[in-house]
C-alpha cells in the first residue's frame, strides 16, 4: 500500500501543524528575551532592536549564578548516587537472588506510585529535627530515594535480559560478585545505564516541590525554584522573566538534543515517575 | 528488556540463583538502596500518614484528632472543591492527549517515513522542560496581550479575548489546556511507536476484505494498542492529579480558589498555615486516589486482553 502523493503531503501538514503547536511557546519566548527589559510583548513579535543585555540582567537580578551552582551541587550528587544504588539494587534482585526479593522488587514499585506530596510534610518536619533542612545532605538524599524506584526498576529488568551464560562463564572462572556485577556486566550495560543517568539527572534538574520546602535558604535554591521565586517577583517583566526562563532550561535542553535516543528510550520504555 | 514498569506490578524476570554461598550476599549490594528508601520515602509516607491522625501545628505538641482532619476533607469547600479540580485536570492531561493521539495516529498511520527523528524530539520536549518554565511560559501567553489573544484575534474573534487565567470560569480550563499541551506528544509518539508492531500482513488482509481505513483502524490497530493506551493513562493520570509546579507558577490557587490543587493546598497548609494534620490528610486522600486510578487503569488493560 504506497500512500498517494496527496495523503503524504496531507500527512506532514498535519505533523508540522503539531510541530507548530509545540515550538511556538518557545519562538515566542526567545523572541521576548530580545526585547528591551520592561517593555510589553505582544505576543509572537519581533523586537525593533535586539536585546541581549537580558540574560546578564536577568542572572545577576535573580542571583543565577548561586541557582545554577546550587542545582550542579545537588545533580551533581543525586545522579551517580542513584545510578550506582540502582544498579547494584538491580544486580542482586536480578542475578544474585536475595531472601524477600519479590517482596522487595513489589515495595520498590509500589513506590512509582507515590506523589512527592505526600513525602514533603514529614520530610521537612522529620528531617528539621536532625538539622538536615536547609542542607544539601538532605534533599540530596530525599530524591535519591524518590527516583530509586524507577532506577531499580529499569536496571532489574535490564540484568534480567542479560544472557544468563555471560554470568556463569565468568563464575565458572571463579569472578566474585563485585567482579561479575564491574568487569562483566557493566560493559555490556553502557545503554541501560546511560538512559537512567540522562533520566535521573532530568528529573533531578526539574525537582520544584522538594527543593522549595527542603531548602528555604533562597541562596542555597536550585534554578527552577529560584525561578518560580523570580516569577512573584519580576512578574511583569516579561523580557526579563523570559531570558530567567532560557537560562533555566539551558542545560536541560542541550542534554536532551545530545542524549535524545536515549531520553525518548527511557520515557516510552516506562517512566512513570516525574 | 522486559515491559514497561508501568504494565504490570510483577518484578520483571525471576531471581536467577548462581550457586555459591546462599543468597544473603546479595543483601550487601540492596543495602544502601533499601536503607535510602526506607529513610526517606517509606517512614516519610508512614510519618505523613500518623500526622493525617493529629492536630498539630508543627510547633506546639500535637493532639489526637482521630479521623477529624478526613472528614474536612470531605467537608470542607475549598479541599473537596481542589479534589474535584484535579479530576477535571484529568479530562485535559490524559483524555485529550490519548484521543488527540489516536487520531493522528489513525491519520498518520503507516505513511510517515521521513523525518521521524526530527518529529520525535519537538514532540517530547515538553516532557523534558521543568515545568515552572513551562508554567512560566503559559502565564505570558494566557495574558491580555498574549499569544494567545492574538491567535483569537487574528481569527477576528476579539470579543473573546481576555486574560484568561484571571478569569474564573476559564482559569482552571486554560491551565488544562497547557496539560493537553504537555502529554499530547507523547501520547501520539507512544502510540505511533506501537502502531509499528501491528503486522503489515493483517492490514492487507482486511483491505482485501472490503475494510475501509477507519474500520482497519478500530478492529486492528487499536486493538494493538491496548499495553501503549494504559502506560499513556499512567503516565498522565499521576501528572494530572499530582500537578503542583505548575499551578504554583500559574495562578497559586486563584481567581477565588477556581484553580486549586490537592498539592497546592497540600504545601499552603503545611508550610504557611501550620496545619499539618489536614496537610496530612489532604496529601493521604491525594496518593490513594493516585493509587486507585492506576490501579484501575491497569485492571482495564488486563481484563480486555
Amino acid at each position: 500500500m504506497r500512500p498517494s502523493a496527496a495523503g503524504q503531503a496531507l500527512r506532514y501538514a498535519l505533523l508540522n501543524l503539531m510541530a507548530l503547536a509545540v515550538l511556538l511557546p518557545f519562538a515566542g519566548i526567545v523572541l521576548a528575551a530580545l526585547h528591551p527589559s520592561g517593555s510589553r510583548v505582544d505576543g509572537v513579535s519581533v523586537p525593533d532592536r535586539w536585546s541581549w543585555e537580558n540574560f546578564g540582567l536577568a542572572w545577576r537580578e535573580g542571583g543565577f549564578g548561586d541557582l545554577m551552582l546550587s542545582s550542579l551541587i545537588v545533580s551533581g550528587a543525586v545522579v551517580p548516587l542513584t545510578v550506582l544504588l540502582a544498579t547494584m539494587a538491580g544486580f542482586a534482585l536480578s542475578v544474585l537472588g536475595v531472601w524477600g526479593g519479590r517482596v522487595l522488587s513489589l515495595g520498590f514499585v509500589l513506590g512509582l506510585t507515590v506523589p512527592v506530596e505526600l513525602l514533603v510534610i514529614a520530610l521537612y518536619y522529620n528531617l528539621r529535627e536532625v538539622g538536615l533542612t536547609d542542607a544539601y545532605t538532605g534533599v540530596v538524599l530525599a530524591e535519591v530515594a524518590l527516583f530509586l524506584p524507577f532506577g531499580v526498576y529499569w536496571m532489574q529488568s535490564h540484568f534480567a535480559g542479560v544472557p544468563r551464560e555471560l554470568v556463569e562463564s565468568a563464575r565458572m572462572d571463579g569472578a566474585r560478585d563485585g567482579t561479575v556485577l564491574w568487569r562483566v556486566l557493566l560493559p555490556v550495560s553502557r545503554p541501560a545505564v546511560t538512559t537512567l543517568t540522562v533520566l535521573v539527572f532530568m528529573w533531578s534538574w526539574n525537582q520544584f516541590l522538594l527543593v522549595l520546602v527542603m531548602l528555604q535558604d533562597p541562596s542555597m535554591r536550585t534554578a527552577p525554584t529560584g525561578l518560580g521565586l523570580f516569577v512573584g517577583r519580576y512578574g511583569t517583566d516579561v523580557p526579563l522573566l523570559a531570558a530567567a526562563s532560557l537560562i533555566v532550561i539551558a542545560p536541560i535542553v542541550v542534554v536532551y538534543v545530545v542524549f535524545q535516543r536515549s531520553f525518548v528510550e527511557g520515557i516510552t520504555r516506562g517512566a512513570v515517575k516525574q | 528488556m522486559g515491559d514497561p514498569a508501568v504494565t504490570g506490578a510483577r518484578a520483571p524476570g525471576g531471581a536467577r540463583r548462581t550457586g555459591r554461598g546462599g543468597r544473603g550476599r546479595g543483601w550487601l549490594f540492596l543495602l544502601p538502596a533499601v536503607a535510602v528508601y526506607l529513610a526517606f520515602t517509606v517512614y516519610p509516607a508512614v510519618s505523613t500518614l500518623q500526622f493525617s491522625f493529629l492536630e498539630w501545628d508543627g510547633v506546639a505538641p500535637p493532639a489526637w484528632a482521630g479521623l477529624d482532619n478526613f472528614a474536612r476533607v470531605a467537608a470542607e469547600p475549598m479541599l473537596g472543591r481542589a479534589v474535584l479540580n484535579a479530576l477535571v485536570l484529568i479530562v485535559f492531561f490524559t483524555v485529550l492527549p490519548i484521543l488527540l493521539g489516536l487520531l493522528m495516529t489513525a491519520l498518520l498511520a503507516g505513511g510517515v517515513r521521513r523525518g521521524t527523528a526530527f518529529y520525535r524530539v519537538v514532540f517530547f520536549l515538553p516532557q523534558v522542560l521543568p515545568l515552572v518554565v513551562v508554567g512560566t511560559t503559559w502565564r505570558w501567553m494566557y495574558s491580555d496581550d498574549g499569544m494567545v489573544n492574538q491567535a483569537f484575534a487574528l481569527a477576528g474573534l476579539d470579543h473573546l479575548t481576555r486574560a484568561w487565567l484571571g478569569d474564573e470560569r476559564f482559569a482552571l480550563a486554560a491551565l488544562g489546556v497547557v496539560g493537553t499541551w504537555i502529554m499530547s506528544g507523547l501520547c501520539m509518539m507512544l502510540f505511533m511507536s506501537g502502531a509499528q508492531r501491528v503486522d503489515p500482513a493483517l492490514h492487507e488482509a482486511a483491505a482485501i476484505d472490503g475494510a475501509g481505513p477507519a474500520r482497519r483502524f478500530l478492529s486492528i490497530t487499536l486493538p494493538g494498542l491496548r499495553r501503549e493506551v494504559s502506560i499513556a493513562g499512567v503516565i498522565t493520570t499521576i501528572a494530572a492529579l499530582a500537578s503542583f509546579d505548575l499551578v504554583f507558577v500559574t495562578t497559586n490557587g486563584g481567581p477565588a480558589g477556581a484553580t486549586n490543587v490537592p498539592g497546592l493546598l497540600v504545601y499552603r497548609l503545611a508550610f504557611n498555615e501550620g496545619d499539618i494534620g489536614a496537610a496530612g490528610a489532604l496529601a493521604v486522600v491525594l496518593t490513594v486516589l493516585v493509587v486507585v486510578f492506576v490501579g484501575g487503569i491497569r485492571l482495564l488493560a488486563k481484563e480486555d486482553a
